[in-house]
Formats: structure tokens, sequence, C-alpha cells
């Protein structure tokens, strides 16, 4: 009972950020207002079982992920965005058709789900370290960090000044 | 009404919504920096779904992807932030339609 | 069976020895190349002699084994292996030695032989004479592969191997401009009868099941009835054959090459274009008698053409002022008298005819080879005169082959050419023995004028020249003799009767017309007095005629535009060809095909291009439509 209105309050605040993230002129509040949304879903993620994930929701996404967001609004001293221009208008109206129809369709796949929920769920802390570091997802784990180590020199290196 | 857990169901709800925003947000925004916001977001509507099809399986499989796509967001979002500050160095604008060297 | 061992191998042996001559004077004869030597020589003349001998051995020993007519039929006994074997086709590697092939290997190796020995003295001080030995040897073993081939494949391989001995021994003396053209000249027309050959031996091959030549001649009445006379596959099979038969024997309209032949050195033009290559197509007809005979239109063909050729040659030979141009025509004539006998069904004659020219041509040629080589390279007949003081020796043998070759009895080209007017008469052939009759008397009369041109009267080469007027050595006396000889007294030899058993016909009786005899002499006695009222009594005589029958001197000078014709035939063919073939195929179609396809492909960049637009927006809105597209696809599939 509680659960669904905490769904539902957080599902609305969650949305109405997301409007906010596309509508707002202003870069800088758009991602305020997508930090909102991240933090609205990772309560939801809480709901929703996996305390895991929604702590690792806060701490990276909205933690490092924004963090990093801003600090480039900062550094390139974003203004606001100018209105756009009417040949434009073509191409939102093209995309909000299509967005309507993806969205129809991934809908149409996504609620044919017939088979009842296990009636107990165990999705923490414990329970995703034996799986991650198990045999089956050991190697993707390792090298997810040879990723983000590239990522890392390869920010550097496109971020750098040249002498 | 399909039968399944009702969480599921607004939970996917939730998703397609947020994806869908986030698509109409890639098109109509002419900032580059507000347009991986909008791309950051359509990967958490995805997010949301592996987790809630993760809890109505049973299994942890969806959380474990989940995870990672977390890695690879953030990975992604480094080095394109990167670019972007590469870009502006250059051509001192944010305009997504200014960058159009890449024309016929 | 030890001798008959011996047979088995002896054919073969006939035909490796010259191949051997070619093969070790082509490797290995420039080694002792000094100014004199003359080892090279030596050794082909002995090649040739010794497949003379074995020849006659063979020859004699086929006469005590064999009675029909089917000869001996040799396969190859060593070799492993058969020569063309695809399918059902089979082509064994057999000889034939029958009495045909007999009288033809005598004639090929001992004419043959004469004529090696003659060049020794000719080319004796020629750069290249290794060369040009190892040449005559091959050509000698081509020949003889040609009329000891069991089956016409075999045969046409000699056929081909003595036009391409034609060609290199006609453009001897390569750095000459007009010697390679005239060997180019010989080989394509050759070539172009050939194709006539190939055609015909192809439907001979539909029409028998094989191409021994054994079998077709025994097969050949068990033919359809409505192939015989009417125009069948037996006619059809004769007339194409019968072209390749013009373009090696020089008859209409392939004889365009003969007479440019002669820039060849002269024991060549005796050789090959006398007494042996020229000879093949009477020789191909001949051996397929059986075939002809039973296609009267064929043979009606083969006698026209025959008649017809012998006297329009005749004619030409007229007016030729060259010594072996007029030996040339004189030879196209003489071959024309072959195919003539041939076409009346009197194979034999045609045979016998050949033997005998073979004796006076080869003889004619070497004495005007004599004639050359006194007179220092002299060819032309009105720089010549009173030579028969001179050069004795060559002015007697002359003079038989002469009369030999007018008819005059008993010599040997009388018996020949009687025969063949009487086959004609016997055969109803009243228009053909007139051609006959009438290309006799200007046989006589040409021959009788070449002879007083050159030997009689004075001198005309002029002072410088005169003293150094000399007799030929006696390697090249020595054969002029024995072929005086045997143009003397090869009339005797009964090579009709001999051969007959070979065509499968029904004897003819030979004691029609009596009169022939003597009125075919008396026609050319009188060619000969008329000639000699001509040169020698009256010598304006020859300019005031001329110069009345302007015209006609001039149709004949041009040998009837023949040559202009082909020329122009040439021109306009290779001039269209290289128009279509050239602008249009290649040009238009292949050329533009490409180019027309990177166009094309070009075209398509532009369009595709403009996708490109730069914006990422446009390419997020690409991706968009292409998810929604799979998705929808996906769904509703």
């Amino acid at each position: 009972m509680i659960d669904a209105i905490l769904f539902y309050v957080f599902a609305a605040v969650a949305l109405g950020s997301a409007l906010v993230v596309v509508g707002q002129r202003n870069p800088l509040y758009s991602a305020f207002a997508l930090i909102v949304t991240l933090c609205s879903l990772s309560a939801i993620y809480g709901l929703l079982g996996s305390p895991f994930i929604a702590v690792l929701q806060v701490v990276v996404y909205a933690g490092a992920i924004m963090v990093l967001f801003l600090f480039v609004l900062m550094l390139l001293n974003v203004q606001p965005e100018s209105q756009e221009e009417g040949s434009w208008r073509a191409l939102a109206g093209t995309a909000l058709a299509l967005a309507v129809l993806l969205v129809l369709q991934v809908g149409t796949v996504l609620l044919h789900w017939h088979r009842p929920a296990p009636p107990e769920f165990d999705a923490s802390t414990r329970k995703m370290a034996e799986i991650l570091f198990s045999p089956r997802f050991l190697y993707v784990f390792e090298a997810t960090s040879i990723l983000i180590l590239a990522a890392l020199v390869g920010a550097v290196a496109l971020a750098k000044k040249d002498p | 009404m399909p039968s399944g857990p009702p969480f599921l169901n607004h939970a996917v709800l939730l998703s397609l919504g947020l994806f869908g925003i986030g698509v109409l947000g890639v098109f109509l925004r002419r900032n580059v920096i507000t347009l991986f916001m909008c791309v950051e977001l359509m990967l958490n509507a995805v997010n949301l779904a592996f987790v809630a099809f993760s809890r109505a399986a049973g299994t942890l499989d969806g959380q474990v992807l989940v995870f990672f796509v977390m890695v690879v967001a953030a990975a992604e979002a480094a080095v394109g932030l990167a670019i972007v500050i590469a870009i502006h160095r250059h051509r001192d604008t944010l305009d997504v339609d200014a960058f159009n060297l890449m024309k016929w | 069976m030890f001798e008959d061992r011996i047979l088995n191998v002896v054919p073969f042996m006939i035909l490796l020895l010259p191949l051997a001559g070619f093969v070790v004077l082509a490797l290995l004869g420039d080694i002792r190349k000094g100014k004199e030597e003359t080892g090279a020589g030596v050794m082909a003349c002995t090649t040739v002699l010794l497949a003379f001998a074995l020849s006659a051995w063979a020859v004699i020993r086929l006469q005590g084994l064999v009675g029909g007519p089917s000869g001996l039929r040799f396969s190859q006994p060593y070799l492993g292996f058969e020569w063309i074997e695809a399918g059902g086709f089979r082509v064994p590697l057999s000889l034939l030695l029958d009495p045909l092939s007999s009288v033809m290997i005598l004639v090929v190796t001992g004419v043959g032989f004469l004529i090696h020995v003659y060049s020794l003295g000719y080319m004796a001080h020629d750069e290249d004479r290794v060369r040009y030995f190892s040449y005559l040897n091959l050509f000698t073993f081509f020949m003889l592969l040609l009329v000891l081939g069991g089956s016409l494949p075999l045969m046409f391989v000699g056929w081909e191997g003595v036009g391409l001995c034609s060609y290199l021994l006609i453009g001897f003396w390569f750095r000459r401009k007009s010697a390679t053209d005239a060997g180019m000249k010989a080989f394509i027309v050759n070539r172009v009868g050939d194709v006539g050959l190939l055609l015909g031996m192809i439907l001979a091959y539909h029409a028998f099941g094989s191409l021994d030549l054994v079998t077709i001649a025994d097969n050949a009445g068990a033919l359809a009835p409505e192939a015989r006379g009417e125009f069948g596959s037996v006619t059809l099979v004769c007339l194409l054959l019968f072209v390749g038969a013009c373009g090696k024997s020089a008859q209409i309209p392939l004889h365009v090459w003969l007479p440019d032949a002669m820039e060849g050195p002269t024991p060549v033009s005796a050789l090959i274009h006398a007494a042996t290559m020229v000879t093949a197509g009477v020789y191909l007809v001949a051996r397929l008698a059986p075939l002809f005979h039973l296609s009267a239109g064929a043979l009606t063909v083969v006698a026209v053409i025959g008649g017809a050729t012998a006297l329009m040659a005749a004619t030409v030979a007229l007016v030729q002022t060259d010594i072996k141009k007029v030996l040339a025509y004189s030879t196209v004539s003489q071959l024309g008298y072959m195919f003539l006998a041939c076409g009346v069904g009197a194979f034999g004659v045609a045979i016998f005819h050949l033997f005998t020219h073979a004796f006076f041509k080869a003889l004619l040629f070497l004495g005007a080879g004599s004639v050359i080589h006194a007179l220092s390279g002299e060819q032309d007949m009105r720089s010549m005169g009173g030579l028969r003081t001179k050069i004795p020796w060559t002015f007697w043998t002359f003079v038989v082959g002469s009369l030999a070759i007018a008819g005059i009895p008993p010599l040997a080209g009388f018996f020949s050419k009687d025969e063949i007017l009487r086959g004609a008469l016997q055969a109803g052939k009243t228009g053909l023995f007139a051609l006959g009759f009438l290309t006799a008397f200007l046989t006589a009369f040409y021959m009788a004028r070449l002879l007083f041109l050159t030997f009689f009267g004075s001198f005309r080469g002029g002072p410088a020249a005169e003293p150094h007027v000399h007799e030929s050595p006696w390697t090249m006396r020595g054969p002029l003799v024995l072929l005086a000889v045997g143009s003397a007294v090869g009339g005797f030899v009964a090579v009709p009767e001999l051969i007959e058993p070979v065509f499968r016909l029904a004897p003819a009786g030979h004691h029609y017309a009596p009169w022939l005899p003597w009125v075919a002499s008396l026609n050319a006695v009188v060619g000969i007095t008329a000639a000699y009222y001509a040169y020698v009594l009256y010598p304006e005589l020859p300019a005031r005629v001329s110069g009345a029958m302007r015209p006609l001197l001039r149709l004949l000078e041009a040998k009837y535009h023949f040559d202009d014709a082909y020329n122009w035939l040439v021109d306009r063919l290779v001039g269209e060809s290289e128009t279509l073939l050239w602008k249009r195929i290649d040009g238009g179609l292949i050329d533009g095909a490409v180019n027309r396809g990177a166009q094309l492909v070009g075209a398509l960049g532009q369009k595709v291009r403009l996708a490109q637009t730069g914006y990422v927006r446009s390419y997020a809105l690409l991706i968009l439509g292409g998810a929604v597209a799979l998705l929808g696809y996906l769904l509703w599939s």
C-alpha cells in the first residue's frame, strides 16, 4: 500500500523533472532537473527491492556523472539556448511522431509478461557480489575496469590543450 | 489488463515514458551537452526496465546488466564530454548544428 | 617372319630419316659452318637417299606380298599410345603403303634426292645453306607423311607441314620483302583452302564414322542412294575436299600464290612447286577416287576447274618475261590437266601425268636454275639469248624437258597427255577435250618460246656479262642428266595399270580413238614451229602481234586481274571489320559498357551522398526511423 503510493509519487517526480530536462532553456537547470530524476529513480529501485542498484545510482550517476556534467557546463560557460528557427519544426514534428511510435511498439512488447513473480527475492549486496564475482561474470567485471582505464586515458588525451 | 505483478506494468510504463521524453529531447535540443543529458535519461529508463524485469523474473541477471550499463555510461559520458571540450576549444560554440564538417 | 617384322618398321623409317636429318641440322648445323663447308648438304642428301632406297625396297617387297587393293596398313608398333583418342573418336597413327603411295614415295624421295644433290651446287655460296637443307629435309618428311598417312587427319598433318615448309622456303631469303610477302601469300591462300579441307573431313567423319582412308574407300558404295549424284553429303564432302586441293595445287581461284612463290631458291621451286607439294591436291582427289566417283556433280566441277585453269594459266604463260614465272604458270596449267583427268574418271592417268610431270618439270626448273646460275642471277629472258653454245649441258637437257612437256613422242609427257585426252573423249566430254587440246598447243608454243628466247639468237644481256657465262658444276649437271633420262623413258612405266586397283573402278579400254596420238603429236609440232617462226625467224613478229592486240595483252599481263580482285577484297574486308570491330564493338560496346557502368555508379553516388547532411540530429532521426521499422517488422510478422 505504502509502496504503491510512494511509487506513484516518485514516478510523478521523475516524469516531471524529465520534462524539465527537455524543456528548460538553461542547460544548468536541465542538469539539476536530471539529478532530481536520477534520485527519484533511485528511490524506485529501492522500492523494487534492489538496494545495491539504488545506492549505485546515487553514487555513480547522480554523484559522479552529473557532477562531471556540471563541471563541464561551468567550464564552458554555457549560455541559455536561443529560440529555435522555424525550419526545425518539421524535424521536431517527425521526431515526436517517431517517438510516440517507438514507445507504442516497445510498450507492446514489454507489456505481454505473463509469469507470476516469485515470492521471495534477494537482491542484497552480498547476493550481487556473489554473482558478479562468479565465473559467469568475472571476466566481464574485470574487463570493465580496463574499459574505465581506456575511457580515462581517452578523456585526458582528448581534453588536453595542445602545447 | 495483462497478468503479472502490478508493479511491473507501472514501472515499465514509467520507463517507456522516460524513454520517450529522452528521445524527444535528443531531437529538440540544440546544446550538445543537453543532448548528452537526454541520452543519459534514455539510459536510465532502460535501467529501470531491467530492474523491474529482474524483480519479476526472480533472477539477478538484470541487475548485473544494470551494473554494467552504469559503468559504460560513466565511461561514455567522460569521453563524450572530453570531446565536447575539445570541439568547443576550436569552434567556440555548442550548437550541434554547427558541427557539420562531415557534410557531403 | 623376320622380314615381316622389318617390313613393319620400314615405312616409319622412311619417314623418320628425313626428320632426323632436319633435327640434326636444325640443332647442330651451326657447329661447323665454314665458307665452303658442305657437310650439312651432304648429310641432307644422304637421309633422302636412304629414304629412297628403303622406299624402293619396300615397294618391291610389297609387290610380292599383297595383291589386293587395300595395300598394307601399318600401325605404329612402338609408341605406347594411339594418336587421338577422345571419347568415341579414335585416330590411330597408321601408315598406308599401297600402289598409289608407292608411286608417290618413289617420286618424292627419288626426285627429292636429285634436287638435294643439285642444291649442293646451287646453294654452295649461300650463307644460310644449313638452314636451307634442314628445311628441305623437313619438307621431305612432311611430304612423305602426307602420302603415307593412313587416315585423313594424319594426311592433314603432312598437308599443313608442307605448307609450313613451303612458307619457310619461299621466304628463305627473308631479308627481301618480296620474298616474305610471297611466303605469307602462299600460306594464307593455302589456309583458305584448308578451311574447305577441314570441313570436308568433318563431314566425312559424320557420314562414314571413320577417317581411315581404307575404310572410306571400302564403304563409299554403302552410302544411302539419295546421296549418290544428287546434292547429298557425298558431293558436299568431295567439293569441300576439292577446295582444299585447289588451295594446295593452285587451281582457280586459289592459284595466285604459285607464281609469287618463285621468290624462293630455284631448287625449291623445282621440288615443292613442281614435283611434289603442289601435287598433293591431285593425290588427295585420287586417293578418294571411290568417293568422287559416286558424285557426277563433283567430278564435273573438278574437271571444269581443272580444264579452265589449264587454259588460263597457259595463256598467261605466253606473255611472261621471267623464266621462272613461265614455268610457274606452266605448272599451274599442268596441274589443271591432272585435275581434268580426275574429273573424267581417269584417276590413274592423272597420277601418271603427275609422275611424268615430276620428272620434266623438275628438270625444267633445275635447268632454269642452271641458266640463272650461269648468268649470275639474271632471270629476265629479254636479257638472255644464244646460250646454247655457252652452256651445252643445260641446253640439251632443257631441250629434252621442253619436248617432254610439249608432248612429243616417245618422251614421257606424250604418253601421259595422250591418255588424258583419250580419257576426256572416252567420257564423252568433247568440250573438255577441246580445252585440253588447245592448251596442249599453247603449252608447246610457250615452252618453245622460252627455249628460243633463252638459248637461241644472240646474247642480249650486254657485253659486260657475256664473258662470265659459265656452265654449272657437276653437282648441278648430274641431276639434270638423270632427270632428262627419266623424262625420256618415264612414259614407258605402266603407272595407270599399277595403281588401278586402288581406285576400285572398272578398268577402261585403251584402244579408243587410234588417231589421237598422231593428232596430238602434230598439235605439239605445230606449236613448236609457230614459236620458231615467231622468235627465231621473224623476231619482229611478236611485237607487231602484241601491238595489234593490246587489250588482250593487258588482260594477260594482269593475270586476268585475280591479284587485283583479291587485293580489293581484302582491303574491303579488313577495312570493314576494322571499323566494325574496333570502333563499334570495342569502342562502343565494351568501352561503352565499362564507361557507362562507371557513370551509373557516379550518378548513384551523387544521389546517395545527399544523405550525408553532417547534422547529428538528422542522423539520429535516421537511427530512430530504422529502429522503428525494425521493431515494427519484428512485431507484426
